[in-house]
């Protein structure tokens, strides 16, 4: 379980995070969800650490992670998969040593039995016959699915996903979230995934917070999320097309 | 005073890189892939720039020296001391700040624009150390033998220069390279080119380390790091000399 309580985040005179608490939990599918600009990857990346936070704290089942050494925080990196916005694959490296480097970084694992947890991983994301190939030879989904194998190459606890199924078609991005909402049941890891895709929202959305410039404004389940009467979470829902159709029949 | 805050970071970022150190057996194989990135691709490259150069510097000397009464062989020694003394420790390095410099801003500041250096940050590992320290070996290894062959090859010019034109005959000029050869030149050039690389390396990462941005500000990061890596090497060159020659 994940949680932060009371961050804030400026730079210079603009908040991005103001007063932010939220918790995530194990097993489930966590969603960050908010428009563009809202402060989403920010949150994130005060999570990971790699923007330090003004102000706040943020537990890894109940290790304040702000007030950690390097090398505690290191040590929890280590259980920590991430799936950044752009995947962020290694460009000079082969689709193999990309879910390898993990492993050969950190684990002690002997090569023999890092390939075979290479070759699980690759196949867990429905990925066959790219080992060899380089993230440029690769579409853009089945890099985000090469960045989910990276990332649950240790076995994480905590999986973050940044805008997951951003710039994918429909089925692609169905194929992505039924995957991470496997994997998040699977082997029971605290997901957190950004996104603005509100059929994942309704799709895999056991925990939704939104939140608008830095600030959490709702939370709750997928089931309360379209009943909801809080104006700016409907204004932020019913500005897509599809939802503002659905509402009319509603 | 953001000059001083530049080199305050630039301070810690040798120490992240020099320091919390990832797994040798690592390193090794990173090194001998640097060693190859970095210094095998640029032999050719050297090789031409001495060849000619060394054919140069030995018809500007000659052209200097017309009178009759310095004799024929001094051609080939100013030939070499120049070689050894300045152009090939100096110049490479600077043609090489340009050529692998470039290379390593751009592609280590690529790697932070596109989250490459943020992913390995959250897998626990010492990125700085992982990307930059094999960079530094490397060039540390290897470009003291690409400025032993710089000037190997540049005197190989300036025999060639010397002889197709007739202004210094083989044997003259063989005598001329041979004469009052003093080791330590060598040894300065050596020591020269080995802080050189130490600066190339390490600025040129610093610049690529700290990229923000995008693409745009990537060639910014590459063009900075070449510009700050030829002044300090320019300045380096003064302050070893002195210390050195003086
Ligand atoms: N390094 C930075 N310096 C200054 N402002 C920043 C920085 N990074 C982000 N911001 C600002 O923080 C705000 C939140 O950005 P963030 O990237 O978290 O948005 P987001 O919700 O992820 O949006 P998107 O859906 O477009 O990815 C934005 O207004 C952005 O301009
Ligand atoms: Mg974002």
């Amino acid at each position: 379980m994940i949680e932060i309580k009371n961050i804030s985040k400026s730079f210079g005179e603009k908040k991005v995070l103001n007063n932010l608490t939220a918790k995530f939990d194990k097993g489930q599918i966590n969603l960050i969800i908010g428009k563009s600009g809202s402060g989403k990857t920010m949150s994130i990346k005060c999570m990971l650490g790699l923007q330090n936070v003004d102000k706040g704290s943020i537990f890894f089942d109940g290790i304040d992670f702000t007030k950690i050494k390097e090398k505690e925080r290191r040590n929890i990196r280590r259980e920590i998969g991430v799936v950044f916005q752009g995947s962020a694959l290694f460009d000079s490296m082969t689709i193999e040593d990309n879910v390898m480097f993990p492993l050969k970084m950190t684990s002690g694992m002997f090569s023999k039995d890092m390939r075979k947890r290479v070759d699980f991983c690759l196949e867990r994301v429905d990925l066959h016959n790219v080992s060899k190939l380089y993230p440029s030879e690769l579409s853009g989904g089945m890099q985000k699915r090469v960045a989910i194998a990276r990332a649950i190459a240790l076995n994480p606890k905590y999986l973050f996903c940044d805008e997951p199924n951003s710039g994918l078609d429909p089925t692609t991005s169905k194929v992505i979230d039924n995957l991470l909402k496997e994997i998040t049941y699977e082997y029971n890891i605290t997901t957190v995934i950004n996104t603005h895709d509100m059929n994942s929202v309704l799709e895999i959305g056991d925990n939704i917070i939104f939140i608008q410039d830095g600030s959490k404004k709702w939370s709750g389940g997928r089931d309360d999320f379209l009943k909801s009467n809080n104006s700016e979470l409907n204004e932020f829902i019913f500005s897509s097309a599809t939802f503002s159709k659905l509402k009319s029949i509603m | 005073m953001d000059f001083l805050i530049a080199i305050g970071q630039y301070i810690l970022f040798l120490k992240s890189v020099f320091f919390k150190l990832e797994k040798k057996r690592i390193y090794y194989s990173r090194i001998i892939d640097e060693i190859n990135i970095l210094g095998m691709s640029s032999i050719g490259f050297v090789a031409f720039i001495s060849v000619f150069v060394g054919a140069v510097v030995t018809l500007q000397v000659a052209y200097n020296m017309e009178n009759p009464l310095l004799p024929t062989y001094l051609i080939g020694l100013s030939s070499r001391d120049s070689l050894i003394l300045e152009f090939s420790p100096t110049m490479i390095s600077l043609v090489l700040a340009g050529k692998i410099g470039s290379h390593i801003a751009s592609s280590i500041g690529t790697m932070r624009v596109t989250e490459q250096i943020d992913a390995m940050d959250v897998m626990g590992i010492n990125s700085a150390s992982y990307l930059v320290l094999p960079k530094v070996v490397a060039t540390i290894l290897i470009n003291p033998f690409l400025i032993i062959l710089s000037i190997a090859l540049g005197l190989v010019g300036g025999w060639l220069a010397g002889d197709l034109t007739g202004i210094c005959p083989t044997e003259d000029y063989l005598l001329g390279i041979q004469y009052q050869f003093i080791p330590f030149n060598l040894a300065y050039a050596i020591i020269k080119t080995i802080i050189f690389a130490f600066i190339i390396t390490t600025v040129c990462a610093f610049f690529g380390y700290t990229t923000k941005g995008g693409a745009l500000e990537v060639g910014q990061a590459s063009t900075q790091g070449v510009v700050y890596t030829s002044i300090l090497i320019i300045i380096c060159n003064y302050l070893i000399t002195n210390l050195m020659l003086g």
